[in-house]
């Protein structure tokens, strides 16, 4: 089934065009890999589907209902989609607990007490039962990006975007995060991610897409697209990085 | 390891140690050398007898520090209003500059008119036109009190101060502070009250012990329009005594407040420099 879907997306900063017409379909439990050189648009287009940034034209889908009417309210859909970033961008100012149920309380109105034992539940099999009282500079990179994941599950979102959540680890701290990845990818979880991991992307996705001047250029298995990509560009690309 | 002395120091630290000493005896022996230059230089000056009996006599000094003292705890109450109404209005000054619906972007105008004219106007004229003013138009008691329309001057001034302050801490907080908050789903305000300000409070507190120290300050230019605070108490005894120490009583008794506080400010202020990087 169809979770995600996305429909001749555009999205211009000025008379720059960053998505030019992007159509994707993201089933459920599927996790998709965006790959691409830095100024691709991976970026702008995760933010664009979790409503960031309005979109210029082209319409987004989850769930089969249009989330991309101009003028919606973003808030109950930013709900359902949860984001993770390439800083972490933890609230430095709570310790990792206060900020896991920061939008729990607030949205769903629910006390302290009554989220406590989901969430320690999460902290726990994320392996950071022992850090939730800690403020995030007194966490590692890798620890920070974990809690960063476990604050948008505690939203319990339907699909879950990653921007290249990698990238700013030390590279011996990049295993634990690809972890929770995989263990996410297990539980069923809808994925989205922009990453530069491509041993990771070949081994976990389900699908990859080549990104190049806000186009999808190429997509497919990782298998085909890795292996046997038709277009020339993503063979050069792949050249590049592999 | 051969270079190590007998205390376990290594050769880097003994010649820190050394540079060290030697900066204290040099700024020690520089201090003395202005100090006794000015003790000796100034009584030297042709006015110096003149001055001293008028701006330092012991006597006066004396005589007038309680009730100085006395008149002083007015500047404080007075102080004490301000300020928290001040940290409030300012906020909501701020807040108002930034607010991004259009049906209150009147609100956003009038922010702006606000912090400019109050910034532009000099403190004591907006004193002066608020304190004799407003009670110029033959309102009953108590509303023709000083005290309520001049605390309301510099609670207007200031307050356009605090508020560019705390814009400028708000807009300090990094755009992906936003981008996280709104992408869990908060609304514009909760990330604002939870996310924001709680961030942006934290960096610009320094700056704000500044904009308290200069109020404490102006309180003082209330005595132009009547409340009888420790500067106009100081002219009292001044035309009383014929003489200028009262003056100095008073410049030492704001000194004993404002000093520590400045340390204090810039104290927080180099900690949290330290902590940023
Ligand atoms: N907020 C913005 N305003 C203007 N231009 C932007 C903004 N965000 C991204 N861009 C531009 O969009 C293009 C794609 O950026 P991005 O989505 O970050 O690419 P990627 O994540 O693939 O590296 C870049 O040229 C970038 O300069
Ligand atoms: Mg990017």
């Amino acid at each position: 089934m169809t979770k995600l879907s996305l429909r001749d997306v555009v999205k211009r900063f000025g008379s720059n065009t960053v998505c030019d017409g992007i159509s994707l379909d993201v089933a459920e439990g599927e996790m998709v890999c965006l790959i691409g050189a830095s100024g691709a648009g991976k970026s702008t287009l995760l933010r664009c589907i979790n409503l960031l940034e309005p979109i210029e034209d082209g319409e987004i889908f989850l769930d089969g209902e249009d989330i991309s009417i101009p003028g919606l309210d973003p808030m109950p859909v930013r709900r359902r989609i949860g984001m993770v970033f390439q800083s972490y961008n933890l609230f430095p100012h709570m310790t990792a607990i206060e900020n896991v149920m920061l939008a729990p309380r607030r949205v769903y109105k629910k006390s302290r007490q009554e989220l406590r034992p989901e969430v320690e539940a999460l902290f726990e099999k994320f392996g950071l039962a022992d850090r939730m009282e800690h403020y995030p500079d007194q966490l590692s990179g890798g620890q920070q990006q974990r809690v960063a994941i476990v604050r948008a599950l505690a939203m319990k979102p339907e699909v879950m975007l990653f921007d290249e959540i990698t990238a700013a680890l030390d590279p011996q701290l990049v295993g634990e995060v690809l972890e929770v990845l995989r263990l996410l990818k297990d539980s069923g979880m809808t994925m989205m991610l922009a990453t530069h991991e491509m041993g990771f992307a070949r081994e976990a996705a389900d699908k990859v897409c080549f990104l190049k001047d806000g186009r999808i250029v190429e997509e497919g298995p990782p298998s085909v697209l890795f292996e046997n990509p038709t277009d020339p560009q993503t063979r050069e690309f792949l050249a590049r990085v592999l | 390891m051969a270079d190590q002395s007998a205390a376990g120091r290594t050769r880097r630290q003994i010649y820190e140690d050394r540079l060290r000493r030697r900066s204290l005896i040099i700024a020690g022996s520089s201090t003395t050398i202005v100090v006794l230059a000015v003790l000796f230089l100034v009584p030297m000056a042709p006015g110096w007898e003149k001055v001293q009996k008028s701006f330092f006599n012991w006597d006066v000094f004396a005589k007038t520090f309680p009730g100085l003292l006395e008149a002083f705890m007015l500047d404080v109450a007075i102080f004490a209003w301000c300020a928290p109404l001040i940290a409030i209005l300012g906020l909501l000054v701020a807040l108002a500059r930034d607010v991004r619906s259009p049906a209150l972007f009147p609100l956003r105008i009038l922010g702006a008119a606000y912090t400019d004219i109050f910034r532009g106007v000099p403190v004591i004229l907006t004193v002066y036109l608020i304190g004799f003013g407003i009670p110029g138009l033959g309102l009953p008691r108590p509303w023709n009190s000083p005290y309520i329309w001049g605390s309301l001057a510099l609670i207007l001034t200031y307050s356009a101060y605090v508020a560019e302050i705390f814009r400028s801490g708000i807009e300090s907080v990094h755009q992906s502070q936003r981008s996280a908050a709104e992408s869990l789903g908060l609304s514009e305000s909760d990330t604002i009250r939870f996310v924001i300000l709680p961030q942006a409070i934290r960096r610009v507190i320094p700056a704000q012990m500044n904009m308290l120290i200069a109020l404490q300050k102006d309180v003082a230019l209330l005595s132009f329009i009547g409340p009888v605070e420790i500067f106009r108490q100081a002219g009292v005894y001044k035309s009383l005594l014929a003489n200028f120490t009262p003056y100095v009583g008073a410049a030492v008794i704001f000194l004993a407040v404002t000093i520590p506080a400045t340390r204090y400010a810039d104290y927080l202020l180099a900690k949290q420099n330290r902590e940023r990087s």
